[in-house]
């Protein structure tokens, strides 16, 4: 018994260490959806894509929407990553504003 | 003023209707009109719990429908006073409980009680939704296990979006958590997420703890609340509950192990 205990008690796996890990993970994640991202987000994404690709091309992956509430108000921010060569090579000639970040 | 609490939980089976029926009877035994309400349409089982299923005539949906009154309905607990069971429809038919016939029956129901208790049936669906809109205080039944507590948290969400008093910007519904099936000596040993673990992910007060106990099952055998069990912990832990609820500061008991082993309890006398 008193075996049985300390074998116990030494295991450094214990489940309910575990079952807290998982689960603060899972509701921190299904708390973000439910309030964090409101329906017209992925729209708001590809719009905005469309309207940089006028001008830079641009990868899907570039383009980063994140919106963050904190109490009382809440932030969009939005990342763009604009190529660093392309734009220069292929419209050198006009007088188009460098690459940068949005 | 009627006070509306709904007893909910997301997941099935962690104890809302035991929880319902010893949290009703309590605040009927300290002189509060109390009815507790079945909301689990099809799958009625708070009659049984409260041993009062043969004396179901009418029920929630017959009153809805216009098919009884509430007097007609209202079963009369014979054991303890000020208490009434409303038991749910048994009918198959999704759409019989309505909001403006749950708004209906509970205006009624006001003007009689001062506590109306809600039994919500497991899941998000309609019965579920029906249970918590009214609601002014809820007590989140939630069992020390991983698909309970993240259920849990899915009804909290819902609450707090869901209900009459967020759609109407009203304050919000006020949150009580009822840890049940609680087992301190698993949660020592750490195969058990402990009081504090769960408080911590959940973060909503506490209101009790309901230790894992063989009288809930013995109780329900015989249909009676477990509150009424003399000598059981949980019955006890049941009646703290109550007495939280109604403002008393009390001690949460039945959270760490007890001192004496299992055999010596059994065994060592005293």
């Amino acid at each position: 018994m008193g075996l049985f205990e300390s074998f116990f008690r030494a295991s450094p796996n214990k489940s309910a260490v575990l079952a807290k890990e998982r689960l603060q993970i899972i509701v921190a994640h299904e708390r973000g959806s439910r309030r964090g991202s409101p329906d017209y987000l992925p729209a708001l994404k590809k719009e905005l894509l469309e309207v940089v690709r006028k001008y830079v091309p641009v990868d899907q992956s570039q383009i980063k929407v994140h919106l963050d509430r904190e109490a009382g108000y809440e932030i969009l921010e939005l990342n763009i990553t604009l190529p660093d060569e392309e734009p220069r090579s292929r419209r050198g000639s006009e007088n188009l504003p460098g690459p940068g970040q949005v | 003023m009627a006070t509306v609490i709904v007893v909910t939980s997301g997941k099935g089976g962690v104890g809302k209707t035991t929880t319902s029926a010893s949290f009703a009877t309590g605040l009927a035994q300290r002189g509060y009109r109390t009815v507790v309400i079945d909301f689990d349409v099809g799958l009625r089982n708070l009659d049984l719990i409260m041993g009062c299923e043969r004396r179901v005539v009418y029920d929630f949906v017959n009153i809805i429908n216009g098919e009884a009154n509430l007097n007609q309905a209202l079963i009369r607990d014979k054991r303890v006073e000020n208490l009434h069971i409303l038991p749910a429809s048994q009918t198959r038919d999704k759409e019989a409980l309505t909001r403006e016939g749950v708004e209906r029956v509970l205006n009624e129901l006001r003007q009689n009680f001062e506590y109306i208790v809600c039994d919500s049936p497991a899941g998000i669906e309609r019965g579920a939704l029906m249970a918590l809109y009214f609601a002014d205080e809820a007590l989140v039944v939630t069992n020390p296990e991983v698909s309970s507590v993240r259920d849990s948290d899915r009804i909290l969400g819902i609450l707090a979006s869901r209900s009459r008093r967020a759609e109407q910007g009203e304050l919000p519904v006020k949150e009580h958590l009822v840890l049940a099936r609680y087992a301190p000596e698993r949660a020592d040993r750490g195969d058990m997420l402990s009081v504090e673990d769960v408080l911590e992910i959940l973060g909503i007060p506490l209101l009790g703890v309901i230790p894992e106990s063989p009288t809930v099952l013995q109780s329900s055998n015989a249909g009676v609340p477990v509150i009424l069990e003399d000598g059981s912990d949980a019955g006890a832990a049941y009646g703290d509950l109550v007495d939280r609820f109604l403002g008393k500061n009390l001690p949460h008991r039945f959270i760490t192990t007890q001192k004496k082993g299992f055999l010596k309890r059994l065994f060592g006398g005293g």
